[in-house]
């Protein structure tokens, strides 16, 4: 880790004896009704996010949706190096959900791991359902309802608002995507429950907070140079205050 | 759609959003830790990793010609991976934007100014 010439032939070395998995379930470790189930609800959150998604604005949505969809894809090959010899990337969802909201931003989440999986084979095929709703869905839905309900709460149209929303609610979506995947790998009988649950939380509390870096750069960034692409961008006073209390 | 106001504003960002993206893929990837991620640790730490199949239906795909895993084939193995990652973000973006185009119907009836954004049609 301390010279980059080390890591890259660690890097491939590693590579050869343990293909890279991520949070990434690969095929083989859910049981089918395990999978199946998961399609299911993937299959149902997409469809509603097609059918909801027609109702945005087209000149605003479509070019983001090709960039949030270009930016989570390059990050999440981004490994970074967690203490205690693991790493973790971003999953993107909540960034998704922040930009996008959740209809369009549940359909970008779903481009990148189709992309994934089918040509990379990263994340299996038959386990996509899962991946998509682990990933993506959980931070599309769940990181942007709990990010719009805390930045409410903290004032929102204030960037200490945006930044604590987005922030608790990145981190949070990770440590619920490692929850959700202990427990379809129990439910699989890959893995006892118990066991599952304390492995995978204690890894992803520590992601979730490159998670939550990474989400609160890119939304602090967009928030600075073009407030009015958010999904719920912050509504300014028509005036400078000082003109308006004149 | 090309008279919109807003449309040069937008351009600008979609170049700096992609660019940024692409530069992210092709120079931070050689440098991306190796150590094993999350649930890889868990499974090997839990010694579940040989349930992983081998032979995916990934496998069987045409890309499995052309990638494996993060590495474009055929090419010097310093570049595999940013060439992997130049084409992997074009074909999010392209397939992503692609799916906007097709779907997204709504339409802004007001001039932006972008002091009252409007951004919701419903």
């Amino acid at each position: 880790m301390s010279n980059f010439a080390g890591s890259i032939f660690r890097g491939s070395l590693h590579e050869m004896l343990f293909p890279q998995l991520a949070l990434h379930i690969p095929d083989g470790f859910l049981s089918l009704p395990v999978s199946l189930v998961t399609w299911g609800i993937a299959i149902a959150l997409i469809a509603t996010a097609l059918d909801r998604v027609k109702g945005e604005r087209q000149d605003q949505t479509v070019p983001l949706m090709g960039v949030c969809a270009a930016f989570i894809f390059a990050a999440q090959m981004i490994n970074f190096p967690i203490p205690g010899g693991t790493s973790g990337h971003l999953l993107g969802g909540t960034l998704a959900g922040v930009l996008l909201g959740p209809w369009a931003g549940t359909l970008v989440m779903t481009v990148v791991f189709i992309v994934q999986a089918a040509l990379f084979q990263d994340g299996g095929l038959t386990v996509l359902g899962a991946n998509v709703f682990n990933m993506g869905l959980i931070g599309t839905f769940g990181g942007y309802y709990l990010y719009k309900v805390l930045r409410s709460s903290l004032g929102f149209n204030s960037w200490r608002g945006m930044s604590f929303g987005v922030t608790i609610a990145s981190w949070t979506s990770v440590v619920i995507a490692s929850v959700a995947t202990a427990i379809q790998l129990a439910l699989s009988g890959t893995v006892p429950l118990a066991v599952a649950l304390t492995a995978m939380l204690g890894w992803h509390i520590l992601i979730g907070i490159g998670e939550a870096i990474i989400t609160l750069m890119a939304t602090s960034y967009v928030w600075k140079v073009r407030p009015d692409l958010l999904y719920d961008p912050p509504q300014r006073s028509p005036l400078p205050r000082s003109l308006v209390q004149r | 759609m090309t008279d919109h106001p807003n449309q040069a504003r937008n351009g600008a960002f979609v170049l700096v959003g992609l660019g940024a993206a692409l530069a992210i893929a092709v120079f931070f990837s050689p440098f991306a830790s190796s150590d094993p991620d999350g649930l890889d640790r868990v499974s090997q730490d839990l010694g579940f990793d040989n349930q992983a199949q081998t032979d995916t239906p990934a496998k069987k795909l045409p890309f499995y010609g052309i990638f494996e895993e993060y590495a474009l084939r055929g090419v010097p193995e310093a570049v595999a991976t940013p060439l992997a990652g130049l084409i992997g973000t074009l074909a999010a973006f392209g397939l992503a934007w692609g799916a906007g185009k097709l779907l997204v119907k709504g339409s802004s009836n007001k001039a932006v100014d972008p002091d009252f954004p409007d951004r919701h049609s419903h």
